[in-house]
C-alpha cells in the first residue's frame, strides 16, 4: 500500500507543466480562439514531441509505456493550463482502447494508429455513449463512434459533422452523421458494451484529472488577485470573508484530487470499482471547480468579469470539463444507483462493512 | 502508487479482526461522559491493551505492537466494523502520547506512555481559559517556579472527561512578564493534586462531558514539564497537528457512519418512508466524501512513511470531517422524519439508533479542536498565502 506518487512521476508533471508554461499561454490561447480549427497543429507536434499523446501507448508502438498512475500528474497540468488540444480522447480514452484490439482481426489497424498517435500523427475523437456532442471531431484523424452495442472507427471522410458552437472558446463541439453500414465495426454485443464502457470511464477519469489543474489555478488567481487589489487602505485578501471562500474551494480542491489519485489507479488496475471510483471522482471535482470559479470570480469583483481579465478561460473550462463525458449530477446519480440499489460494485476504500 | 495490501498488512487485518470480533462487548457501553461509562470505557481499555491492540503504532515498551501508520489505518477499519467502544482516552493516546515520544525525555516517555496506553490513566487536555478559547496564546493560567516545583494559578475550562480524568495536559505561562506565544510552558498535572477543584459542566443533552478546572497554589514538580520552559507554544502546536491532523478521527470513524446512512436509506425506502431525489442525492454524496477523506488520510499516511511532515493541511483535515460528519447526521435524521427527534427510550423509537446523540456530537466538531473559521483563516494565510492584514 502507497498512495504516493515517484520522482519519475512528479518529474513528468514538471516537464508538461515547463512546457505549457511556455508554449499555452492566456495569449496562445486566446490566438487559438480566433483560428477556425481553434486547434494548432504546431502545438500538437509540439505535445507529441513531450510524449503527451503517445502516455499510455506501448513502447512496442514507439510509445512511453506508462500509465495512468503517470499520466494523472501530467493531465492535471493540462488543466492547469487550460490546454485545449484532444489529449485525454487520443492518449486517455483511443490509445488504451486501440491496444485491447491488439488479438483481435483488428489487430493491424490498431497497431498503425497506435503508431501514428505515437509518432504525433493522429488526433482522436470520441463519442460515447453519455456523450452525444463529439469535441475536435474536426480536427480528428480518427473517430470513435458509439450506437448501440457496437463501436465503430469511422475515417474523417466517413462523417458529416455539424458546429455547435459553445460557451468556451475552447471547446469545438460537433453532432456527428455517419452511415453504420459502410463504416468499421470494431466491436459489438458484450465487448462493444464492454469498451464503450471503458471509453466513458477513461475520458471521465481524464477529464477529472485536468479539473484538478482548473481548479487549482482558479484558487491561485483569486489568491494572487486578492492579494495585490486593496480597498480601504488594505489588501481585499486580507477580509475575512474574502479568505474563507477561497479557503472553502481549496478544502473541496484537496479531497477531490486524493479521489481522483485513486480512479488513476481503478482505471489503471481496471478494479471492479472502476466506474464508480471515476464517477466519484468526477461527480466531485467537477462541483469543486465550478464553485472555486465560483469564488474565484467573486474575490475578483468586477475585473473577474470583463473578457479581457483571464479567468473567464479557466471558468470556462470547469463548465465544459464538468460537462464532459457526464455531468456531476450524471456520474453522482451512477454513485447513488451503485449504493442504494446494487449493481456495480461501491466497495469503500479500506473499511469493509460486517453487515451489507 | 499501489492501492494494494501486503499480505503481511493482510494478516494483521485478520488477526485484529477476530481479537475483535471475540472480544468487543456485545452490548453498547455506557457514554463516557457518565462516570459509570468512563469505568465501563477503562474496562475496555484494558482488555485492548491485554490483547495488544491499544495502540498499534506505538513500540512495544510502551504498550504498543510498533506498528507503522498503515497498519493502524487497517486497526481502525477493523475497530469500527466490529462496532467497539469510544476511545475514552483519546486525548491521551492519540494527542498527548505522540507529542511525549516527540518532546518527552526517556524517563516521561517511560513514565507516563504505559500507563497512557493501558489507560490506568486517563488524560484530559488542558488549554482553552475563559478568557483564551480561539486565542489561545491568550492564556492567562500562571505556572511559577518555586525550586523544583512550579506552582499553578488560574483556570481552565471545557476539559473534555475533565470531570473523571486522571491527569491534564496544559499550557501555563510560566513567564508572568511574557504575552501572547512566548513565555507559556506545557506541563503535565496530576488531577489529585492538592489545590485542583475541578467542577463539571453538562453539555446540551445533560452529560458532564467536560469540566472547569481551577488551581489555587497547585504545585507540580517542574519534571513534568513537556520540552523547555517558555517553548510550550511549540509543543502545543505538535499536539494539535495531531489533533487536527490525523490520529483523533480516522476515516473509518466517517465510512462506517456513511455506511450505516446508506442502510438507513434503503431501509426507509423498502418501508414506504418518505424520500425525495435531494435526499438520495445528499446520502450519495455523504459516502463520496467520506470515501474521500479515507483516501486523503492514505496519501497523508503516505506521504509521512516517505519522511513527509503534516503541516498546515491539518486544517483542511479538521474542516472536512468536522463538517461531513454533520451533514450525515442531519440526512439521517431527515430520513427518520419524525421518529427523529425520538430518543432511544422512546417506545415508538424503532430505528433511530443513535443518530440523534450522534447529531448532538458532530455539531461540536467545527467547535472543538480549533473552529473550523479558525482553521479557513490558517488554509488562507498559510496554503494560499493571502495577507493576515
Ligand atoms: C465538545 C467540546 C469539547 C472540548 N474539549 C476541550 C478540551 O478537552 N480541552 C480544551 O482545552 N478545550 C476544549 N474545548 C474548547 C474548544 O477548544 C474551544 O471551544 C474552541 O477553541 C473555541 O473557543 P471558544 O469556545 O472560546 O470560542 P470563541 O473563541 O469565543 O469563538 C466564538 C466564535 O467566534 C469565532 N472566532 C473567534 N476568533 C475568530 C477569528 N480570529 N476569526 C474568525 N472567527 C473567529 C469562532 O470561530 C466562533 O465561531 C472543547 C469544546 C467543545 C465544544
Amino acid at each position: 500500500m502507497d498512495f504516493g506518487f515517484s520522482e519519475d512521476q512528479t518529474l513528468l508533471q514538471q516537464t508538461v507543466r515547463d512546457f505549457l508554461e511556455k508554449e499555452c499561454t492566456p495569449d496562445a490561447i486566446r490566438a487559438l480562439w480566433d483560428r477556425e480549427t481553434g486547434r494548432s497543429s504546431e502545438l500538437w507536434a509540439q505535445l507529441s514531441a513531450i510524449g503527451l499523446p503517445a502516455l499510455l501507448v506501448p513502447e512496442t508502438y514507439g510509445g512511453l509505456g506508462l500509465d495512468e498512475r503517470d499520466a494523472v500528474l501530467a493531465l492535471e497540468e493540462t488543466g492547469r493550463f487550460a490546454l485545449a488540444e484532444p489529449i485525454v480522447t487520443t492518449a486517455i480514452v483511443a490509445a488504451p482502447l486501440l491496444c485491447h484490439l491488439a488479438d483481435t482481426e483488428h489487430a493491424a489497424f490498431a497497431a498503425s494508429w497506435l503508431e501514428r498517435i505515437a509518432a504525433g500523427d493522429a488526433r482522436v475523437a470520441v463519442a460515447s455513449a453519455n456523450q452525444p456532442l463529439v469535441s475536435d471531431a474536426h480536427v480528428a484523424n480518427l473517430l470513435l463512434l458509439s450506437k448501440g452495442d457496437r463501436l465503430y472507427a469511422a475515417n474523417p471522410d466517413q462523417v458529416q459533422l455539424t458546429p455547435q458552437p459553445a460557451n468556451d472558446q475552447s471547446q469545438r463541439l460537433f453532432s456527428v452523421d455517419w452511415d453504420a453500414e459502410k463504416t468499421l465495426c470494431l466491436a459489438s454485443g458484450e465487448d462493444g458494451l464492454s469498451l464503450q464502457a471503458e471509453m466513458l470511464d477513461r475520458g471521465a477519469f481524464g477529464c477529472a484529472a485536468q479539473l484538478l489543474g482548473v481548479a487549482d489555478r482558479l484558487i491561485e488567481m483569486g489568491a494572487l488577485y486578492a492579494s495585490q487589489r486593496k480597498q480601504f487602505g488594505v489588501p481585499v485578501g486580507s477580509f475575512q470573508a474574502v479568505k474563507h471562500r477561497l479557503a472553502n474551494a481549496k478544502v473541496d480542491l484537496e479531497y477531490g484530487r486524493s479521489i481522483v489519485h485513486r480512479s488513476a489507479h481503478s482505471v489503471f488496475t481496471n478494479s471492479p470499482s472502476r466506474s464508480v471510483d471515476v464517477s466519484s471522482a468526477k461527480g466531485f471535482i467537477g462541483e469543486a471547480a465550478r464553485f472555486a470559479a465560483g469564488e474565484s470570480l467573486q474575490v475578483h469583483g468586477a475585473i473577474g468579469y470583463t473578457y479581457e481579465q483571464d479567468l473567464h478561460i479557466w471558468m470556462k473550462r470547469a463548465w465544459s470539463l464538468d460537462l464532459a463525458f457526464g455531468s456531476g449530477a450524471w456520474h453522482r446519480a451512477r454513485v447513488g444507483d451503485a449504493l442504494m440499489d446494487g449493481g456495480l460494485s461501491a466497495p469503500h476504500f479500506g473499511y469493509e462493512p460486517r453487515d451489507l | 502508487m499501489d492501492l494494494t495490501y501486503t499480505p503481511e498488512q493482510n494478516a494483521f487485518r485478520a488477526e485484529a479482526r477476530s481479537w475483535l470480533e471475540a472480544s468487543v462487548p456485545k452490548e453498547p457501553l455506557a457514554s463516557f461522559d457518565t462516570l459509570e461509562g468512563f469505568e465501563a470505557h477503562r474496562e475496555w481499555e484494558k482488555k485492548l491493551h491485554a490483547g495488544g491492540f491499544a495502540m498499534v503504532p506505538w513500540p512495544t515498551e510502551y504498550g504498543g505492537r510498533g506498528a507503522d501508520l498503515l497498519e493502524w489505518l487497517i486497526f481502525e477499519e477493523e475497530y469500527y466494523r466490529a462496532g467497539a467502544p469510544g476511545r475514552v482516552n483519546q486525548n491521551g493516546i492519540f494527542l498527548l502520547g505522540p507529542t511525549i515520544m516527540e518532546y518527552g525525555t526517556p524517563e516521561q516517555k517511560a513514565r507516563f506512555l504505559p500507563k497512557m496506553a493501558s489507560s490506568e490513566e486517563v488524560w484530559a487536555q488542558g488549554w482553552s481559559e475563559p478568557n483564551a478559547g480561539s486565542d489561545m496564546a491568550a492564556i492567562q493560567t500562571t505556572a511559577i517556579r518555586d525550586g523544583d516545583d512550579y506552582v499553578i494559578n488560574g483556570q481552565k475550562t471545557w476539559a473534555s472527561r475533565g470531570a473523571y480524568a486522571h491527569w491534564l495536559f496544559g499550557l501555563f505561562r510560566t513567564d508572568p512578564e511574557s504575552s501572547r506565544h512566548k513565555g507559556l510552558t506545557f506541563v503535565l498535572v496530576p488531577m489529585d493534586t492538592p489545590g485542583i477543584t475541578v467542577r463539571p459542566i453538562e453539555k446540551i443533552n445533560g452529560k458532564k462531558a467536560f469540566a472547569e478546572v481551577f488551581f489555587d497554589d497547585a504545585r507540580v514538580p517542574v519534571a513534568n514539564r513537556l520540552g523547555e520552559e517558555g517553548a510550550g507554544w511549540g509543543v502545543a502546536m505538535a499536539t494539535a497537528g495531531f489533533e487536527r491532523g490525523l490520529m483523533l478521527r480516522s476515516p473509518a470513524r466517517f465510512q462506517s457512519t456513511a455506511h450505516r446512512l446508506v442502510k438507513l436509506y434503503r431501509e426507509t425506502v423498502a418501508a414506504g418512508g418518505f424520500v425525495d431525489s435531494a435526499l438520495r442525492n445528499r446520502v450519495t454524496q455523504c459516502w463520496i466524501r467520506a470515501e474521500a477523506y479515507a483516501l486523503n488520510t492514505y496519501q497523508t499516511v503516505s506521504r509521512l512513511l516517505a519522511g513527509g511532515k503534516i503541516g498546515a493541511e491539518a486544517s483542511l483535515n479538521k474542516i472536512f470531517w468536522s463538517e461531513l460528519d454533520i451533514e450525515i447526521h442531519t440526512v439521517a435524521l431527515a430520513l427518520l422524519e419524525s421518529h427523529g427527534e425520538l430518543l432511544p427510550s422512546a417506545p415508538a423509537a424503532g430505528n433511530v439508533g443513535d443518530w440523534l446523540e450522534g447529531y448532538i456530537f458532530a455539531l461540536a466538531g467545527p467547535i472543538y479542536a480549533g473552529t473550523n473559521e479558525i482553521q479557513r483563516n490558517i488554509i488562507a494565510e498559510r496554503i494560499l498565502g493571502l495577507p493576515r492584514k
